[in-house]
């Protein structure tokens, strides 16, 4: 029997994951980036360095972790260190090829919110908060950012700017004196965006059966399309197979 | 004579009384242990002798903390991130910053290199600590603690973050010796910091043995840093200690139904963790029948 074809979800763990090469150090944020990173290890990124805020540098978990901080990190870790010294020697130092998060909202530069929506004092949704975000967004060496693609997530305008992802034109982030280049990649679950010379994010790809207005409406602001629009090859029967199996590992909330 | 009075070392004594004596009304205090070895049992003791007007420090405030805010004793959170790692919301938490319940809560919010960065500098007695932060970010400007500062040397623009110096750390460790030196081992977060950082240190620990073995990846805190050693085990739960228990996944997961409406929590809360009296348990919480 066929296995059911890709959930949406499931097209932006795997395009996700895809985007990891074998041997960086990627540190892997709480949420969607635990499973692409983990996902990756498991297919064609087998030398991949996970590193995870908690401390533990090297993981190689045999379940998916449900938190950052699952004993299955620590038993698996190559070292593991504590909070101060990951976010000094390692984060803050540029030790991080690739910094692996998730976000609530996300503008046209990908700079990213995961504080409030709505005004600070008096929130709408209180979001968690910061976080590793701020610093990782700052210091990796680059950023991928994954996240569901709806019109209240990918805002024209962000209710509170937790970390940097290109700046704003009259705020650029290379103004700021970071050591990462920021997010070279915004995945989402209808196609993938990167950003374009002056740092606004256009789309680049878009997934089999999805159709280019649906992203277009999808997005909260005018959204700027590639010339060349790639089509990324749906999930291989291993990949999906293999990430199915990940999932099975971890409790249903 | 000398000036320096010798120092006091660590008293081995029941939680109860450790949290009577040394966590007062008003006071600042870290219950630190990031994702693993959070003190669970210490949150519950001080709920149930009712410290109200508490300063809640921690990085991740974690269930313990949604569980205190609910609970009406918090009136201030230091934090830099208040999520359920991997299930979504602390609703307790939300619901405190977004309609005041059970009492409004004042947030003072870091990112989490800042925070650890500000436990250092406490740890070290120094004023601030000092990173590369916040840069960009709306952070800065909401938290009074932050600031920018040039470097002397370089000219280079830095971030400044306020040293935390609670009034009590309290945590939890597998191990303690007869004279009340503590040993923890595997994730270690910033519980070194927060105990160096504080005026008081409470420890709960699993079990008291005859002598510290080494191993990889250990932390040993000195018995004259530390105020009172508790013996609780279990006390972590349903946050586990790595060589005595796993995480609670499912528990942390079930937390999301529990918290989400209030009546359900004030009772919950009535069943497993006030109904405790008298007694300085660390069970893992009973567990709603699903």
């Amino acid at each position: 029997m066929k296995p059911p074809p890709p959930t949406p979800e499931e097209m932006m763990t795997v395009t996700a994951a895809r985007e990891l090469r074998d041997g960086q150090v990627c540190l892997v944020g709480v949420g969607p980036p635990n499973a692409a990173a983990n996902l990756a290890r498991r297919l064609h990124a087998p030398h991949c360095v996970l590193v995870y805020e908690s401390g533990a540098i090297d993981a190689k978990p045999l379940r998916l972790p449900l938190s950052i901080g699952d004993d299955d990190l620590a038993a698996t870790a190559d070292e593991l260190v504590s909070v101060p010294e990951m976010f000094s020697y390692w984060i803050g130092a540029g030790r991080i090829d690739v910094g692996f998060l998730g976000a609530a909202q996300i503008d046209r530069f990908g700079n990213i919110n995961t504080t409030v929506i709505g005004p600070y004092d008096h929130p709408k949704v209180r979001l968690p908060g910061a976080g590793g975000a701020p610093e990782i967004a700052a210091a990796a060496r680059e950023v991928i950012v994954m996240l569901r693609h709806s019109p209240r997530a990918l805002v024209e305008r962000l209710d509170f700017v937790t970390s940097v992802g290109q700046g704003t034109p009259e705020a650029p982030r290379s103004a700021l004196g970071f050591t990462g280049a920021g997010p070279v990649a915004v995945i989402t679950d209808l196609g993938i965006m990167r950003p374009g010379s002056d740092g606004e994010l256009e789309l680049t790809a878009v997934y089999e059966g999805i159709a280019l207005d649906d992203v277009r409406q999808a997005t909260g602001w005018e959204l700027r399309i590639a010339e060349q629009l790639e089509t990324p090859a749906p999930p291989t029967e291993l990949e999906l197979q293999t990430l199915r199996d990940l999932r099975a590992t971890v409790p249903v909330a | 004579m000398s000036l320096a009075e010798p120092r006091t070392r660590a008293s081995l004594m029941p939680l109860s009384d450790a949290i009577a004596a040394h966590v007062h009304d008003g006071d600042a205090i870290a219950l630190e242990g990031f994702t693993h070895l959070i003190p669970f049992a210490a949150g519950h003791e001080i709920i149930r002798q009712n410290r109200c007007d508490l300063t809640l420090i921690r990085m991740t405030p974690d269930i313990i903390y949604d569980q205190m805010i609910g609970m009406g004793r918090a009136a201030r959170l230091v934090f830099s991130y208040g999520g359920n790692p991997g299930v979504g919301s602390l609703h307790r938490f939300r619901d405190a910053v977004e309609n005041g319940w059970p009492r409004p809560l004042e947030v003072v919010e870091h990112s989490h290199a800042g925070m650890a960065s500000a436990y250092s500098a406490g740890a070290a007695r120094l004023p601030f600590g000092l990173l590369r932060g916040y840069a960009g970010t709306d952070l800065a400007e909401r938290n009074p603690q932050v600031a920018f500062v040039e470097c002397p040397f370089t000219g280079e623009s830095l971030t400044a973050v306020r040293a935390l110096n609670p009034d009590v750390a309290l945590i939890h460790a597998q191990h303690a010796d007869q004279r009340g030196n503590v040993m923890l081992w595997g994730l270690c977060g910033v519980q070194k910091e927060a105990v160096l950082a504080a005026d008081r240190a409470i420890v709960t620990v699993e079990e008291i043995v005859p002598a510290l073995e080494p191993r990889p990846h250990a932390v040993v805190l000195p018995s004259w840093t530390i105020t009172a050693v508790c013996v609780v085990p279990g006390g972590t739960a349903p946050s586990y200690a790595a060589g005595y228990s796993v995480r609670d996944n499912d528990f942390y997961s079930e937390w999301d139904a529990i918290s989400r409406d209030r009546d359900r929590f004030v009772e919950w809360m009535g069943a497993n963790v006030l109904a405790e009296v008298g007694t300085t348990a660390g069970k893992t919480p009973a567990r709603t029948a699903s």
